[in-house]
């Protein structure tokens, strides 16, 4: 798919095309001006008309924080789940449910610290979940603490004298655990990560994509970025788009080039396709395919 | 062997353990999603769950650890499925947290948690009862709960089977607090023919679906559910919420939020009750007990019979909601109340703070790692008799 | 628009026009349309809405070549693009060379 073609449904004068797929009686939203995650959202709702999906396929399962809070704003199935949790929560849906399209929206302090053996877990088994980490580099919601993601010497209020661990390379992290659709860009790129999006939801697998989005109320703040529309300057001349590049190599230095793009894009059986696969070769006709979820017709 | 087909249910006469005839009940009730994480003396309810599953078309899944079992819990059972775990102590203890994202947003499922020697690894072999309290109050908030105690491998099965029903009508996790004892003892399990089996159904939502709210509720004081992929656009969170299920920070949405939470369950306490008595009428001690400890007094009682002491037996099923009433009307009306327990006084204090001063508690404790000496609580009931 | 050399469909092509709709109250004030609209339609503001941002102004309406970029990128659900259908069907203009 193109990322110049227009995505999404078009609007009419009087309506933003997107508003039926918002909890508009929630509106406005709690996020910043200028941060990234409502760019987020529109690329997030632009990918799912993209993709045809039906919308009542769709589930969206959220964790804690400010990213967390995107499942309350989207007008699908939508579940706020507790802190690092969202990744085990959507497994559950997803096994007992395997005809919904899991979407998980969440920040890089949810899934990859507290939730992060989740994560990986997850990449093992290439659960066929579609995982959008909002990357802002700490744990915004609480504050501004250091992440596992906060670059070595960034201002953090819980490394008030400059953050000295080695943070996640979390492409080369979701790759290295068996993910089988690996992607990052920023909030900028929004036309490429709608186009992403909708990939990671067509894509059978454990579908990863990493959004570097803007946090100018407390990271920004903090290190003295500048608003987040200067973040998004700073997206604009320092990321280098290299698809297909070794995730090795996509570590984030502070204030130094992101590399972005699609990493990784291949095609593995899932967890369902193996554990069917497995279950039919070892029991042969003894085998029974899980009947599916109880149907509110038929219990009674 | 049987080649006849038959059904998913085991229907037919079994030596089993407790943790087997767990599983088989929970097969009967019609769970068909567990998710766990191998913990002993639980693991073999997994372990059966694997292996029966996969020829009756149920799913299991054994996730990384039991933070993630539960969570996979909640979403099979918001996927319209009956769902179900196992765990002991430790794994319990990192449940918490999603138990109560469970009870807030109404999830029914069942935790079985077959008890084991405390606190910390313990005794990760040997039995124990050491989480009652927990079973009540292990998750940080204000809520109430329902849990059952099964004394028998066939209780294991029939009492998992009213775990599952508890917790669809009343759209609350339930625990079943087994204990390692009754978990690997071997019994006589009869299993009835699937009809004959009593399973309730889901409380499902039937009305035209823009108009679903997800917490409000019936007049029972509990909501109708739906299953994710029916196109109601639900939205639950674990943040305090409104009928619609959207978040209202403040504390007017908190009161309205959680005291429905508590008083479906407290408001039904009698429904809820499950006690077996024996000879109550003009006793002159109670024995009030649950568990594999039940099981001991029995000896205790006999033996105390036996010198001329009117002694009573109160067994308790429903451990949460506690049967307060019961034991308060209790009090007035015996000398004392005699409770072992393997712990050193858990539901003990629940049982005294019910009677009230009306009559003697007796507590007869034990550290956990086997089960009491019946001269133990016969030394007690003399005591209570005095 | 300035082209590196003539397109060779020029002649037969034209851009589409778009108009720009803007909820005045729901913007927050991120200018991101207004740094990345391709075609400069955007400027800021000099009226406050009532949360005290300055939405952004359309300045060039005329110029507005339903590219929805700036639908894409606002984060307030504030801005989007219609197509102009009466503008698509009109003859193509000319087309200036140069760098």
């Amino acid at each position: 798919m193109n990322p110049n073609q227009l995505i999404g449904k078009r609007g009419t004068a009087d309506s933003h095309p997107m508003e039926d797929f918002l909890r508009m009686d929630r509106m406005p939203h709690i996020w910043c001006s200028t941060c990234g995650l409502g760019t987020v959202l529109t690329a997030f709702i632009g990918a799912v008309q993209e993709s045809a999906i039906p919308r009542e396929d769709v589930v969206v399962v959220s964790g804690i924080g400010c990213t967390g809070r995107a499942a309350g704003y989207l007008k699908y199935d939508s579940f706020h789940t507790t802190h690092g949790r969202a990744i085990p929560y959507a497994t559950g849906l997803k096994v007992a449910n395997p005809r919904l399209k899991l979407c998980l929206i969440s920040g890089d302090g949810d899934l990859v610290s507290i939730g992060g053996n989740h994560l990986i877990h997850a990449a093992r088994r290439n659960m066929d979940l579609t995982v959008i980490c909002v990357n802002n580099f700490n744990y915004a919601m609480t504050g501004g603490q250091a992440a596992p993601t906060t670059p070595q010497t960034a201002q953090a209020t819980t490394a008030p004298y400059g953050a000295f661990e080695r943070p996640f390379n979390i492409p080369f992290l979701v790759d290295s655990c068996g993910a089988t659709y690996v992607a990052r860009w920023t909030a900028l790129h929004v036309r490429q990560l709608t186009v992403a999006i909708k990939e990671a939801l067509l894509h059978r697998g454990f579908s990863f994509i990493e959004v570097i989005s803007p946090c100018p109320t407390v990271y920004a703040r903090r290190n003295r970025l500048g608003s987040g529309l200067d973040l998004m300057k700073f997206y604009h001349d320092h990321s280098i788009t290299k698809n297909f590049a070794s995730t090795r190599e996509c570590d984030i230095k502070f204030q130094q080039d992101i590399i972005v793009g699609k990493f990784v894009q291949k095609e593995e059986p899932t967890y369902l396709d193996m554990m069917d696969a497995q279950m039919k070769k070892t029991l042969g006709a003894k085998f029974v395919p899980y009947v599916g979820p109880m149907d509110p017709a038929k219990d009674k | 062997m049987n080649q006849k087909k038959r059904g998913p249910v085991l229907t037919g006469a079994h030596y089993l353990d407790g943790d087997h005839a767990c599983a088989e009940g929970a097969i009967a009730a019609g769970c068909r999603f567990m998710a766990g994480y191998p913990i002993t003396p639980s693991t073999e309810v997994a372990e059966r769950l694997a292996e029966r599953f996969p020829k009756i078309g149920g799913t299991f899944i054994q996730m990384e650890d039991e933070l993630a079992s539960i969570a996979a819990v909640l979403g099979g059972a918001w996927s319209g499925a009956k769902a179900m775990t196992v765990t002991s102590g430790p794994g319990f203890s990192l449940m918490q947290e999603n138990i109560g994202l469970g009870v807030m947003t109404e999830t029914p499922c069942v935790v079985v948690n077959v008890q084991r020697g405390g606190p910390s690894t313990g005794l990760p072999t040997l039995t124990g009862q050491q989480d009652m309290m927990q079973a009540r109050w292990g998750s940080h908030g204000d809520y109430e709960i329902i849990a059952l105690s099964p004394s028998s491998p066939q209780e294991c099965f029939d009492l998992t089977v009213t775990c599952f029903n508890l917790s669809e009508k009343y759209r609350v996790p339930v625990m079943f607090m087994m204990d390692e004892c009754v978990g690997h003892m071997t019994e006589k399990v009869v299993i009835p023919a699937a009809d004959e089996i009593e399973v309730w159904p889901r409380r499902w939502y039937r009305g035209p679906k823009d108009k679903y709210l997800p917490y409000e509720p019936d007049k029972d004081g509990v909501p109708p559910m739906i299953r994710a992929g029916d196109d109601h656009r639900v939205h639950i969170t674990g943040l305090t919420h409104d009928q619609r299920g959207y978040p209202i920070i403040t504390a007017e949405c908190q009161h309205l939020c959680v005291s429905r939470l508590s008083d479906k369950i407290r408001n039904n306490a009698d429904d809820l009750m499950i006690v077996k008595e024996e000879q109550i009428e003009g006793a002159d001690v109670v024995v009030v007990a649950y568990g594999i400890s039940a099981r001991v007094a029995t000896k205790a009682i006999g033996d105390a019979r036996k010198k001329g002491i009117k002694v009573g037996f109160l067994r308790l099923i429903t451990v949460w909601p506690f049967p307060e009433k019961k034991i308060r009307e209790l009090a007035g009306k015996v000398k004392c109340l005699v409770m072992p327990e393997i712990n050193l006084g858990q539901m003990y204090r629940e049982m005294d703070r019910a009677a009230g001063g009306k009559c003697k508690t007796l507590l007869v404790p034990h550290c956990g790692g086997w089960v009491h000496d019946p001269n133990d609580i016969l030394k007690a009931i003399l005591e209570g008799a005095k | 628009m300035k082209y590196w050399r003539k397109p060779l469909d020029a002649e037969s092509k034209k851009a589409p026009h778009g108009n720009v709709h803007v909820i005045f109250e729901r913007c927050k004030g991120c200018g991101f349309c207004i740094a990345y609209c391709p075609k400069q339609v955007l400027e800021v503001s000099d009226e406050y809405n009532r949360k005290g941002y300055h939405p952004p102004v359309v300045a060039h309406p005329e110029n507005c070549v339903n590219c929805r970029l700036c639908e894409a990128l606002c984060p307030e659900f504030a801005i989007w693009n219609t197509l102009d259908e009466k503008e698509a069907t009109a003859e193509p203009g000319p087309v200036k060379e140069g760098r």
